[in-house]
């Protein structure tokens, strides 16, 4: 065996040394420094990011398996950007008495699925994808359920693992009937086979239909997305954040790469058409369901369903533009999501209190956390000069640079879509600056590592919009990974 | 006789439907998970029928069906895990019952 292979993976290697040395400091260094585990892991973690960044290997390896790409490149260094505040802002509620027991479980579980959402992007064969979104999935069911104390916690834990199973036996067999069709589960291959039909393959259809399915899921797309909010809701703040942005914005770009490069040669007529309505049904639904929501975590699943369906607007294009604003948006989406889910456990971790009517004055009692709140709230509206209002702007470019008629209609949709979405966003800035309550949240101050994750989130949040580097670079990554459109 | 593809697609593809069906029809967790099993099971048929009657050249899909009852194997026990965790405090498995979480 050739071990020079293992030269094209450097972030998977560098993720899996640290999630070994975590591993070992949680089971052989004494009781009296556990407590340092938390801050230990961020460590450790930020050099990875470091180690992360050195220039791309590019090519393929493991029996072509595997692919490096620049553009893998990038969305993993997005990833790592996202997981490393999270892991920030989760170190004083791995302090707490109920949960310090299992804190070394949630950084083992968290670093093993950000192993697999990576196997899952540079997959270039079914088997391995396959193998990526069941590492990334079924941890995440055990830290769903990490909260033992709470009855929420367990049920969200049931939901998901329900769902998640039923979906993936979708994706299976949408898999199986393709290999029946073609013969390979090579991404190339099958693109091959693909093309090599004339006229209509219902077994193709049929196949195609239930992959959009089983990762739909993952991604919470409209029809398969209703057990978004009830795990949002029970699952520990933490993990919520985890899922609402690293696992989506990595199933999202594996999504983009399997319809492209393996599903390509069906664009025109089939796919087009059905991420179409599954993009005017996710931005709606998740719009209107958010607006009636009280508690702020369930508020945050149906705006996260609803950005959902804008990311799926940059595959939907299905060209190089449509990719790196994708990219993009999810890197903005991470900044603002996280600043929000920040501010939540935060205050969670103070007092226990998440529904939106107990932020009623919290401009008068923390003035900076209800600002934090506040820009997380313009950005995921796309109110300018935020970053959010440039990640909308290049996803609506991107959609539209097709210059199908359809796509602008779509377009237009989407737009209407974000005045909507903005009246539920101001509700909560509303609660915190214009409504007044005798029982605010009294004045307090948070742990040093959420307030850093709450810098961070809000430098990002000002300065990757007004940095017009960020985008360049980014497409600049995407220009340079060749072969990703060729069945379009 | 001499047995064809057809006559293994169509029990497979039965089964996958049952499972779906009692998926969606069962209250009782345990239940709904032997359905899943049922699921996952026909896809482990499927790859390894169309393995040995289309492309018995070589073993892909024989492979992946390996893979695929790993992977099975790893849910049912966390699933089966997650329910026990439930069942320590609602003393029910009855997903009628295990509605706290709604709109």
């Amino acid at each position: 065996m050739d071990y020079s292979q293992f030269l094209m993976m450097p972030q998977e290697i560098g993720l899996l040394a640290v999630f070994l040395l975590v591993f070992l400091y949680d089971t052989f260094m004494p009781r009296t420094t556990q407590r340092a585990l938390p801050l230990v892991t961020v460590v450790f973690f930020g050099v990875y990011i470091a180690w992360a960044f050195l220039p791309p290997a590019a090519g393929k390896c493991f029996g072509e398996m595997f692919e490096a790409s620049n553009a893998t490149w990038g969305m993993k260094n997005i990833l790592n950007i996202g997981v490393f505040i999270v892991l920030l802002q989760s170190v004083k509620w791995t302090n707490n008495d109920f949960v310090s027991v299992r804190r070394g479980e949630f950084y083992e579980l968290i670093l093993l699925t950000l192993l697999g959402m990576f196997l899952m992007i540079s997959a270039r064969h079914f088997l391995l994808f396959v193998i990526g979104l069941e590492t990334a999935s079924l941890p995440l069911a055990a830290l769903a359920a990490f909260e033992k104390r709470y009855y929420e916690s367990r049920e969200a834990a049931a939901k998901y693992v329900m769902t998640a199973v039923f979906s993936s036996a979708i994706l299976l067999m949408g898999l199986s009937l393709l290999y029946g069709a073609c013969g390979s589960l090579y991404f190339s291959n099958l693109a091959f086979g693909i093309s090599a039909v004339n006229g209509i393959n219902w077994m193709l259809i049929v196949a195609l239909a239930f992959v959009m399915a089983g990762v739909g899921f993952k991604i919470s797309l409209v029809p398969f997305h209703l057990w978004t909010a009830d795990v949002y809701q029970g699952a520990p703040t933490a993990v919520t954040g985890y899922l609402s942005v690293i696992s989506k914005g990595s199933a999202a770009f594996a999504f983009m790469v399997i319809l492209v490069q393996v599903f390509g040669t069906l664009y025109q007529e089939v796919w087009q058409w059905m991420l179409y309505a599954l993009i005017v049904l996710t931005i709606t639904v998740g719009n209107l369901f958010a607006m009636r929501q009280r508690n702020l975590k369930r508020f945050l699943a149906f705006s996260s369903v609803s950005q959902a369906g804008y990311v799926m607007l940059g595959v939907i294009a299905a060209n190089q533009v449509g990719m790196a604003s994708m990219m993009y948006y999810i890197l903005v989406y991470i900044f603002s999501n996280l600043a929000a889910f920040g501010v939540v456990m935060a205050i969670e971790n103070h007092c226990g209190k998440v529904t939106i009517d107990d932020y009623n004055g919290l401009f008068k009692t923390n003035p900076w956390l209800a600002f934090t709140m506040m820009l997380a709230m313009f950005s995921l509206g796309g109110i300018p000069p935020f970053a959010g209002f440039f990640s909308k702007f290049f996803i609506f470019v991107g959609a539209a640079s097709t210059g199908s008629v359809a796509i602008y209609v779509l377009v237009f949709i989407a737009l209407v879509n974000t005045i909507i979405s903005l009246y539920y966003y101001l509700l909560v800035v509303k609660a915190m600056f214009i409504r007044q309550d005798e029982c605010a949240i009294e004045r307090f101050k948070s742990h040093w590592t959420e307030r850093a994750a709450m810098v961070i989130c809000v430098a990002g949040i000002i300065f990757v919009g007004l940095a017009s580097c960020v985008y360049t670079s980014i497409v600049t990554l995407v220009e340079e990974s060749p072969n990703l459109f060729m069945m379009i | 006789m001499k047995l064809t593809l057809l006559m293994y697609l169509i029990p497979s593809l039965i089964m996958f439907g049952c499972g779906i069906y009692g998926f969606l029809t069962r209250k009782n967790m345990i239940a709904m998970l032997i359905s899943l099993e049922l699921m996952l099971n026909a896809v482990d048929i499927n790859f390894a029928l169309f393995n040995r009657f289309l492309y018995s050249g070589n073993h892909e899909g024989m492979l992946f069906s390996l893979f695929a009852i790993a992977i099975a194997a790893a849910e049912t026990a966390v699933a089966i895990a997650i329910i026990i965790n439930v069942y320590r405090i609602a003393k029910n498995v009855d997903i009628n019952q295990i509605n706290k979480l709604k709109f």
